[in-house]
């Protein structure tokens, strides 16, 4: 089917992609498209992957799409794909695009990683420059497939969503819980019809291209337009806006949505920004989201420059905070780079109050800053951003991201993501602080949010300290920050998302960017001339006439206050269900990992890939488990229970009332975060006439109030599309409705 | 002018100028101390202040402001307790024990006449002796003790906000700096008790920085003064081999340091060590 439509390059992406483990990509792009259908996450994530047997899997695996039509095949496999998978075909439309972008970048990817082996002076203890060395001899092979597939896998869910859409049951995400459970049972004599599928699905996603007007605010306080395609990623966008400012060393900044809490909520470049952005304008803010804690290694001084820039908005808004001499130091600095040398005709004593270089800025503060303005006389504009950035890397809190957290005991902390590692701060006092090597393992589950700790000297066992997150998103966010902030600083290159396993949980999110280690061998090869670039003057980043703070600081206020909207959609669905992990490879090496990871292990040690494993997931039986400890604690407000009995066509007419043999009963759960589905498959024979039953009981985790009688009128639909020759003879609804949890937005 | 502000551990021990202040005779009977039986003589303890005094002053060159005793005030030869100055702003703080309260009027007006940004801990919930702060150069730490609470920790956090202030549990020792002190810019003197080590150990841990560390056999003798003096280099006041033998030896292995070893014995009885007695400023501008 994919020849009818797509072009060539698209085919062979996509065999090579069933090829590998095609069952297990479909059904993860059916989970994750089902996922859609609840919740427009902002941070979405190909997350809560996905399930199906193991026998599933490897009966469809060897198969390619075509040979879905082949009956004996397809009765077991087809029957469990969604419509929406079908439709495979007509995505590729879109995907060349992506494909043709990512290709370059994964071959400059595979070409450092062999680089990779020469000595980085990033703290990579030995076991791990092993490791990277031999990882990339692997992984330069591998890499292109993978991130095929995953391109190929989050493209594919795009149209499922449009499609839910015009069914309606896209508003069900909201602050309620609701389950649902659709039982059906079904008769059938006779296989699939894929092929209808397949011609229906070319007209129904014909390529529209639909453009969204973008804005993003720069760090010197102007605003970069453009009209961005409806179903771009985040890089698209974020290249745009380096191309824009002609930064090469980009891989420190990144793009901020703009929501409502003092939180960054990055965007994630490798994902689409429709998904990621929800009800909110697309409005975003280019920021510094790697501080490099040493920026006189950054190559360009048009990097180090919006650094500055950066850092300017943060001392002005006291996110960094400074004391008074640093205030005016710092000031004067920036004063150097964009006045020159100080001129006690042209810079009369107002000149300075234009300028904002603290949060509450004095005159005695200003006397400050043109005192030791004039000490740097001669100061080319770079050396002063050099001297400034010499001088704000040193304050503790540079490059600190903090998140508000409480500790076992309920007492207020902040923790602070660093290059270095996770710092624990009481008001503004450090009480703790765990380095990444030390880290064991980062995880998070509902609001909470778990660091695994090395056993001390002398200790034996490794610890779990937990914190408590204001909500499921805040601890979501602060793990993803982690994830990201320990591959950037502390790994070579960034490790694979884990591949969709066997009902596994948990989020799939990693760090996709490249690490500075990565991104300090690309600068090394950068041979341009020095950029010429103009400085924008902090004044339009300063106070107006009467004083009062405009620029920067109004940025921040419009951060705060802009997108009051947010609040409500979210990922509630996730309260009682995501659990993500992150198992740390640090450089000593050892890494305990529960028994999850063990056959990732074991594979990876058959692949000579040392076995540390860094993602974990969960297994059924947790998975059960943790199903049954959810029903548990949630408190049930009202139950409700439906039947409705539909009768069906009979065919066992000539069988009478015989019972039948039992050929063979099947039973696959697949999970994802909003919707259980449970198949139970039983293929007896009656009289020498097959029959096969399939019971479905689909579990439908959602957040808002949900329209019923169209939840359950899509269940059935999708029930028929996916088996159109079976009947449906009955359904049964089960609902259960709790209260808000408690801490959400 | 450049680097003023965040020296980065290469400042540390630079000093241009020292407050002390005379012993009361009341120090003999009333200063505050852990162990109650020990007889001070207090002649003895003026000549070693003397002496202490005269290093500073004639030896090294300071600038030094000596404060009159003042017999109310029993403990007030301990200056340390009662100002934290890093680089020009001097935090007057608020002592744990009440009866020193009244210690910082004096040290205020000295401090004031040096032209140092001076921030008071007005906080009545708040405690804080100088002697459980310890500055490496590049970070504080403060001892969480008898006398110095949270809240006090905090207020200087927000006094020196360009530097981390990481909080060390103390529970045997009067203060934090009576087992540790600088010995030079990236080194740690600290003594041997399990207290002082797991000290040492929660600051290594807090910390960003990997310091070096000279364990010293004795817990008072790791209470140093590290000087870094134009002309003279690395400086090091340290206990005297009298008082401390196995201790001295540690030191004296220190060759980039003029070591310049200094009798404590009777400030000691009184729990006062060598950092108690002296405030140490850097004044790098003419205000």
């Amino acid at each position: 089917m994919t020849t009818e439509v797509g072009p060539e390059t698209e085919v062979k992406k996509e065999s090579e992609q069933l090829g590998a483990d095609a069952a297990n990509e479909k059904h993860e792009e059916a989970t994750e498209s089902q996922e859609n259908q609840k919740s427009e996450k902002t941070l979405s994530e190909e997350a809560q992957s996905s399930p199906s047997s193991p026998a599933l899997a490897t009966q469809s695996s060897p198969s390619s799409q075509k040979k879905e039509k082949d009956p004996s095949e397809g009765k077991g496999i087809s029957r469990f794909i969604p419509p929406w998978l079908k439709k495979q075909k007509s995505y590729s439309l879109v995907e060349p695009k992506d494909e043709a972008k990512k290709k370059p970048v994964e071959e400059r990817q595979a070409m450092e990683e062999r680089e990779s082996q020469l000595p980085e002076e990033v703290a990579e203890p030995k076991g791990n420059l092993e490791e990277a060395t031999i990882e990339s001899q692997q992984e330069a092979k591998a890499d292109d497939k993978e991130e095929e597939k995953h391109s190929v896998s989050s493209a594919d869910t795009q149209p499922a969503k449009e499609d839910s859409k015009e069914i309606g049951v896209e508003k069900v995400a909201d602050e309620q819980e609701e389950k649902q459970k659709v039982e059906e049972k079904r008769e059938t004599k006779e296989v699939q019809t894929a092929e209808i599928k397949m011609e229906k699905a070319p007209q129904k996603a014909p390529k529209k291209i639909k453009t969204v007007p973008c804005k993003v605010m720069l760090l010197d306080g102007t605003e970069y337009s453009c009209d961005l395609e409806k179903r771009a990623k985040g890089q698209v966008l974020f290249d745009k806006v380096c191309e824009q400012l002609n930064l090469l060393e980009k891989d420190y900044f990144g793009l901020l949505l703009r929501d409502n809490s003092d939180q960054k909520n990055w965007l994630d470049s490798s994902k689409e920004i429709k998904r990621q952005i929800r009800s909110l304008p697309w409005i975003f803010t280019f920021n510094v989201k790697f501080y490099p804690p040493d920026p006189s290694q950054l190559t360009e001084d048009i990097t180090r420059y919006f650094l500055c820039l950066q850092l300017r908005q943060d001392i002005a808004s006291g996110r960094l905070p400074c004391s008074f001499v640093t205030h005016a130091l710092l000031g004067s600095y920036a004063l150097q780079a964009e006045l020159g040398d100080y001129d006690s005709e042209e810079h009369n004593n107002h000149y300075i109050s234009e300028f904002q270089f603290a949060p509450n800025q004095t005159k005695e503060m200003e006397d400050k800053v043109v005192e030791l303005h004039k000490t740097h006389r001669g100061l080319t504009p770079a050396q002063a951003d050099s001297h400034f950035l010499e001088n704000a890397k040193r304050l503790s809190m540079y490059g600190v991201d903090l998140h508000h957290a409480k500790d076992s005991e309920g007492v207020d902390i902040m923790l602070g993501v660093c290059a270095n590692g996770l710092l624990i701060y009481k008001d503004r006092l450090r009480i703790n602080r765990f380095a990444w090597p030390k880290i064991l393992k980062i995880s998070y589950k509902r609001s909470n949010f778990y660091i695994k700790v090395r056993p001390a000297e002398l200790e034996q066992f490794e610890s779990t300290i937990g914190f408590k997150l204001p909500n499921h998103r805040a601890a979501k966010r602060l793990w993803k920050v982690c994830v990201e902030h320990h591959t950037f600083y502390r790994l070579i290159s960034p490790e694979q998302p884990p591949k969709a396993k066997f009902l596994t949980l948990g989020s799939k999110f990693r760090y996709s960017g490249r690490t500075q280690a990565q991104t300090r061998q690309a600068s090394n090869l950068i041979d341009r001339p020095a950029p010429y670039f103009e400085r924008t003057s902090s004044k339009r980043v300063s106070r107006s006439l009467d004083g009062a703070p405009v620029g920067i600081t109004d940025q921040s206020l419009l951060r705060d206050f802009s997108a009051a909207t947010v609040g409500p959609t979210g990922d509630m669905v996730f309260d009682d269900e995501a659990v993500g992990q992150t198992t740390l490879k640090n450089g000593e090496g050892r890494d305990e990992d529960g028994s999850p990871t063990k056959i990732q292990q074991l594979k990876l040690t058959q692949d000579e890939k040392p076995p540390v494993v860094k993602t974990e997931m969960v297994t059924i039986s947790d998975a059960t488990q943790r199903t049954e400890i959810s029903t548990k604690e949630v408190p049930i407000v009202q139950t409700e229970t439906k039947t409705i009995t539909y009768e069906s066509p009979q065919f066992d007419g000539s069988a009478g009332g015989d019972a039948g043999v039992l050929l063979s009963a099947q039973t696959i759960t697949s999970e994802s975060v909003s919707t259980t589905t449970t198949t139970h498959i039983t293929k007896t024979v009656k009289g020498g006439v097959s029959e096969t039953r399939i019971e479905k009981r689909i579990v439908i985790t959602g957040d808002a109030d949900i329209d019923h009688d169209q939840a359950l009128a899509q269940a059935i639909k999708e029930a028929k599309e996916q088996h159109p020759d079976m009947s449906v003879t009955r359904v049964v609804v089960h609902k259960e409705t709790e209260l808000a949890e408690e801490g959400e937005e | 002018m450049a680097g003023l502000s965040s020296g980065g551990g290469s400042s540390l021990g630079r000093c241009s100028h020292a407050v002390v202040r005379a012993l009361p005779e009341s120090l003999r009977e009333h200063a505050l101390r852990i162990e109650k039986d020990k007889a001070v003589d207090f002649a003895r303890a003026e000549r070693e202040h003397q002496l202490y005094v005269a290093v500073l002053k004639s030896k090294l060159g300071l600038q030094v402001l000596e404060l009159p005793a003042d017999e109310s005030l029993p403990d007030c030869v301990f200056v340390e307790d009662v100002a934290v100055v890093c680089e020009e702003t001097a935090l007057i703080t608020r002592p744990g024990a009440p009866s020193r309260r009244k210690e910082v009027d004096a040290m205020k007006r000295a401090l004031e006449s040096l032209n140092l940004n001076i921030v008071e801990m007005t906080d009545e919930t708040a405690t804080l002796d100088g002697g459980d702060v310890l500055f490496t150069g590049r970070e504080f730490f403060v001892g969480l003790s008898k006398r110095t609470n949270q809240r006090g920790a905090e207020i200087l956090a927000d006094t020196f906000k360009d530097y981390a202030v990481s909080t060390v549990p103390v529970y045997d020792s009067l203060h934090l700096k009576s087992f540790c002190s600088m010995a030079g810019p990236n080194l740690i003197a600290i003594g041997s008790t399990e207290a002082a080590q797991k000290a040492l150990k929660t600051m290594q841990q807090m910390s960003d920085h990997r310091y070096d560390k000279l364990t010293v056999p004795d817990d008072a003798a790791a209470n140093c003064i590290y000087l870094n003096i134009p002309g003279k280099g690395h400086v090091l006041l340290h206990r005297a081999p009298e008082e401390y033998p196995e201790s001295a030896k540690v030191f004296e292995k220190l060759k980039d340091h003029m070591l310049i070893p200094i009798a404590n014995t009777e400030m000691e009885k009184v729990d006062g060590l060598l950092t108690c007695c002296s405030v140490l400023i850097n004044k790098t501008s003419e205000l």
